[in-house]
């Protein structure tokens, strides 16, 4: 099941490149496309992070990742490299349990 | 051929795409881990990052699986996340001008760090020689960091005490900080989570993200032209 999974989206994510080289162009250029197409990631990984940090399963939870997640606001808000924002966050997450 | 003006400028487009090939390797370091602690095989790990080859969409499968989703729910959010790349296709087909069989090979290489290299040129071929040079060496370094960071959580007894849980947020905070510079998208991103968080305690695990990406398209389709 997992195997299908990471092959179908694969697929479809294909898809929307070489749509995007083939489709006529002004399919592509329309207003409504335009403005909505680039909200959507925004939306999908502001999600993601909210739903990653704050939850178990189906239960909220405030725990470590809370505070791994102010660590890594703070390394992004000083431009730092995508790696180092990664593991300041695991880096918290990780010595918080310790204490 | 080249005149020794015209080899300078190659010489600094390989540099550069050198430069984003290593940068992209690190946080595919990062895929690695993650998709290994979320449960997925070496195997499933390295697939994802040789056919699919979009960070976030990549990022997104393996968090819903590992937050305990299903499978087509995270195949689902890492499609949508994916749509993107084909308005980079749009602004990238007159400068690839793509034809025959290398439309096929050059679409896999629609993504952020290409086409960002390919539109800062000033002429087509120097586009084209930028998309291709950036293609190469990302698709090189991003699958060789997935293999080594999928290999060393391999090795370790329990990825947890680490923090990796802790991972994930920071990876798509990182990914999502350069797109909310602007006030809209920063409104757009705050409600997302709080839909996102107030919905999840009554629906299964990654449909919260579907019922966010409908939200925001309707929101995208109804409003007027600003």
């Amino acid at each position: 099941m997992m195997w299908a999974g990471v092959l179908a989206a694969s697929a479809v994510c294909y898809g929307f490149k070489l749509a995007g080289l083939s489709l006529p162009q002004r399919w592509l250029e329309d207003p409504r496309i335009q403005r909505t197409v680039p909200i959507i990631p925004i939306a999908l990984l502001a999600a993601l992070v909210a739903t990653q940090t704050f939850s178990t399963g189906r239960h909220l939870v405030l725990d470590a990742r809370a505070t791994a997640l102010l660590v890594a606001v703070i390394a992004v808000i000083l431009r730092a490299p995508f790696l180092v924002v990664v593991a300041a966050a695991a880096a918290t997450a990780a010595l918080l349990r310790l204490v | 051929m080249a005149s020794p003006d015209l080899s300078g400028v190659h010489r600094g487009i390989v540099r550069d795409a050198i430069g984003i090939g290593v940068a992209t390797g690190a946080y595919a370091l990062s895929f690695g881990a993650i998709s290994t602690t979320a449960g997925l095989s070496l195997l499933q790990t390295c697939a994802l990052s040789a056919l699919m080859f979009t960070g976030a969409s990549q990022f997104a499968l393996v968090a819903v699986v590992g937050a305990g989703g299903s499978v087509w729910a995270g195949a689902t959010t890492a499609a949508l996340l994916g749509s993107r790349n084909a308005l980079y296709g749009l602004r990238l087909a007159s400068l690839l001008d793509a034809r025959g069989w290398k439309r096929p090979a050059a679409s896999h290489f629609v993504i952020d760090e290409t086409t960002a290299m390919a539109i800062a040129r000033d002429t087509a071929p120097m586009s084209r020689y930028a998309f291709w040079a950036t293609g190469f060496s990302v698709f090189a370094f991003w699958n060789l960091g997935t293999l080594i960071g999928a290999l060393a959580t391999h090795a370790l007894p329990d990825p947890k005490v680490l923090g990796f849980d802790a991972a994930p947020p920071a990876a798509f905070l990182a990914l999502l900080a350069p797109r909310i510079r602007a006030r809209e998208p920063l409104a757009i991103a705050v409600a997302s989570g709080l839909v996102a968080v107030l919905l999840l305690p009554f629906v299964p695990a990654g449909v919260p993200l579907l019922v966010v990406a409908l939200l925001v398209a309707l929101y995208g389709l109804s409003r007027r032209p600003g």
